[in-house]
């Protein structure tokens, strides 16, 4: 007996990890909803601790002060999923050498759960010294946040343009976001001049962040306590892919949601199986990560392997845009016999994006490509639903109809009694 | 007389039963306009893209304080039959730092990601000089339950709002505001009533698990990524429709209806009482 019943619970055992093992593993990072988060979201705030943060100009106390105060209320309302980390540029190098200055960017919280008590203490610590290295001390944040599979956001706070040129901020933050590992950099300008806030909201637009400036305290814990409750946001995040040139040799996805890079005036070819009587279902968008010239347009079709168009999406805009995208769908009709295979559809991406010679274009503009597959509806066979009428017109009809069939009937019933009269 | 009387009262009982479906009808196809509800869980921010974009029920309202040059992204979901409507407001701050240059945009896109044309409404609207807030406003085609799919209706599905400032000049880049989005719909009814529904709404990230099954089954290609991971999650207040009711069924029947009761009208006209009057009883 006592045999038997370890024998159903072994089953039991059995059975439930078997389940958890075919449970589909997301190859894309979502947090589950009921459980636990599957990656924590990783926060790094990078502060410009230079020189001129000593400048008494934010609701009349220094920059640094209000950061300071920020980042204590901040850290105070930080979600306990997140893992936060603080990063300084320009905190301990106080000399004129330009070469040791623009290395001059230390952790000074580590990224991983928060004791709110030790990581206010090291910003206490904090007083204005050097340089402003953003771009070396960018490429060590993201460093910082290697590891595991959620989002990422890197928050910039700064006074400054970088100091550490050739080594443009810009061009690092677009590189950090080609590696896809779904960093955002966000940035906030104190009390910014022009070109800081050029560099600033280029860095954040190379990334698909925010700039925002800064001129008061409260603006200031606002918006960081917003962009680390951002982070907490549950997102899916997209896997990487690479499409080919031509149809044949693209990779073959599945539903899912992808992303890729694709350089101006260049189209990339992805594979997807749909079974009879499935309905294909992909959008994509082509997100303008730089300086782009003002008309541009974006094309999806879906072709079938030897070339023949099924159906397109496209779309065309103008002016300030963060992405540009289409969708599309193609319901593949049932077929009888048993050897209905799967039609393998090649979906396009092409973008008609150009730019001003003076930008860049490589790496290639993001790319984020959505990929469904439903079971396919029947197709409709009239216009009206089901064939049925409405309208004071129908009404009619249908009243005069039944009226003249009514006196016909009467007609002949006189004419059959007349006759039956007759007899 | 007695025939005018017969087809007098058959008319009135035919509009009333008509009336009296139709309204039936309405009050089974949902309330005209969808009512404010969901006040108490309305979204204070904004989603920055087509992924993370606020869910807002309709007839709901979501507020965010975001910067000028900040992308907005709401979703809400629309259902066949629905002709949705959403405004939005940009407030700049009244203080001296405010962004006076910009032209503010609303686009809608569905759940393909293909932007929506608007029927009607200001979609984009420069600030005036001394504008304290500017009111946006979109009205889509309506929502069909089918359309081809070499056609860009509106399809039940999920609805994407961005809300950005168009053109902005540099000075004005990062500048607070305060948005507000409000999202309503009317009943158009029957008469856009179509044959045909849609397998699934057009919800990203909807891939049923037969389909997943299948495609599993058909590739097993190096680029896994699972299935059924809902993009947005929004639906209406009672569900998807399942496409098949319309008010035309309430028209059909009544004109069913009418066209008895006219046809015994007819009959009684012409047949007379029953029997000839020259026929003497007992006959």
């Amino acid at each position: 007996m006592i045999i038997r019943k370890r024998l159903a619970a072994g089953t039991c055992v059995l059975f439930a990890a078997l389940t958890m093992g075919l449970t589909p593993v997301g190859a894309s990072a979502a947090d589950n909803p009921d459980g636990q988060p599957t990656a924590a979201p990783k926060v790094e705030l990078v502060l410009d601790v230079s020189g001129s943060m000593r400048a008494r100009d934010i609701d009349g106390g220094s920059r640094m002060a209000a950061a300071k105060q920020a980042f204590n209320e901040v850290l105070d309302a930080t979600p306990k999923e997140v893992e936060l980390g603080i990063r300084t540029l320009g905190a301990n190098y106080r000399g004129e050498d330009r070469k040791v200055g623009c290395k001059d960017t230390a952790q000074l919280y580590p990224v991983g759960p928060l004791d709110r008590t030790e990581a206010k203490t090291a910003v206490a610590t904090l007083s204005p010294t050097g340089w402003t290295p953003i771009g070396p001390a960018l490429l060590k944040a993201a460093d910082d946040l290697n590891g595991g599979d959620g989002s990422r956001r890197i928050v910039l706070i700064s006074d400054g343009e970088d100091t550490c040129q050739p080594l443009d901020p810009c061009e690092v933050a677009r590189d950090i976001a080609a590696k896809g590992i779904n960093l955002t950099i966000d940035t906030l300008g104190l009390v910014p001049d022009a070109k800081t806030r050029d560099q600033l909201s280029c860095i954040a637009e190379a990334t698909g962040g925010t700039y925002t400036s800064v001129r008061h305290t409260d603006e200031l814990t606002g918006r960081v306590g917003q962009l680390v409750d951002r982070a907490a946001d549950p997102v899916v995040n997209p896997v990487a892919v690479e499409g080919a040139e031509e149809c044949t040799g693209a990779p073959e996805i599945k539903p899912g949601l992808y992303t890729d890079r694709e350089t101006f005036g260049e189209h990339r070819f992805y594979r997807v199986a749909v079974a009879p009587g499935q309905e294909l279902r992909a959008s994509v968008s082509v997100a303008a990560d730089r300086a782009v010239n003002k008309d541009y347009g974006v094309l999806l079709r879906a072709v079938t392997e030897h070339g023949r168009e099924i159906v397109r999406g496209s779309e065309a805009g103008d002016g300030r845009t963060d992405v540009i995208s289409t969708g599309l769908r193609y319901p593949k009709p049932e077929q009888d016999g048993d050897e209905a295979a799967a039609e393998t559809v090649c979906l396009q991406v092409s973008n008609s994006y150009s730019a001003p010679a003076s930008v860049k274009a490589t790496p290639g503009l993001p790319v984020e490509l959505t990929v469904d597959v439903v079971d396919a509806p029947s197709a409709a066979s009239d216009v009206a639903a089901f064939g049925l009428g409405r309208g004071w017109w129908l009404l009619g009809a249908l009243v005069l109809t039944g009226f003249a069939a009514g006196v016909l009937w009467g007609w002949i019933s006189r004419w059959r009694v007349a006759v039956w009269r007759t007899n | 007389m007695r025939t005018t009387k017969l087809l007098a009262t058959a008319g009135l009982l035919g509009a009333s039963a008509l009336t009296a479906l139709l309204g039936a009808g309405t009050a089974f196809a949902g309330s005209g306009d969808s009512g404010s509800s969901g006040d108490d869980k309305a979204p204070t921010e904004a989603g920055t893209s087509f992924r993370t974009a606020q869910e807002v029920e309709q007839g709901g309202r979501a507020t965010a304080g975001a910067s000028t040059g900040d992308y907005l992204y709401w979703s809400f979901p629309a259902d066949a039959g629905q002709r949705p409507t959403v405004k939005a407001t940009v407030k700049l701050p009244d203080s001296a730092a405010r962004p006076s240059g910009a032209t503010w945009r609303i686009d809608v896109y569905d759940g393909l990601r293909r932007r929506q044309s608007c029927m009607y409404g200001t979609q984009s609207r420069a600030t005036a000089p001394d504008a304290t807030s500017v009111g946006l406003s979109c009205t889509l085609r309506t929502v069909r339950a089918w359309s081809e799919q070499w056609a860009n209706d509106p399809l039940p599905g999920t609805y994407y709002v961005r809300l950005t400032a168009a053109t902005l000049t540099p000075s004005d880049q990062g500048l607070p505001v305060s948005a507000e989005v409000e999202v309503t719909s009317k009943e158009v009814g029957g008469s856009s009533a179509v044959d045909g529904s849609l397998a699934a709404p057009l919800v990203p990230g909807s891939t049923t698990e037969e389909a997943a099954a299948a495609s599993d089954d058909a590739s097993d290609g190096e680029n896994g990524s699972s299935a059924g991971q809902a993009l947005a999650t929004g639906e209406p207040e009672d569900g998807w429709s399942s496409g098949w009711w319309s008010d035309r069924w309430v028209w059909t029947a009544a004109g069913g209806i009418l066209a008895a009761l006219a046809s015994i009208g007819g009959y009684a006209l012409t047949r007379g009482t029953g029997r000839p009057s020259r026929v003497p009883p007992g006959m």
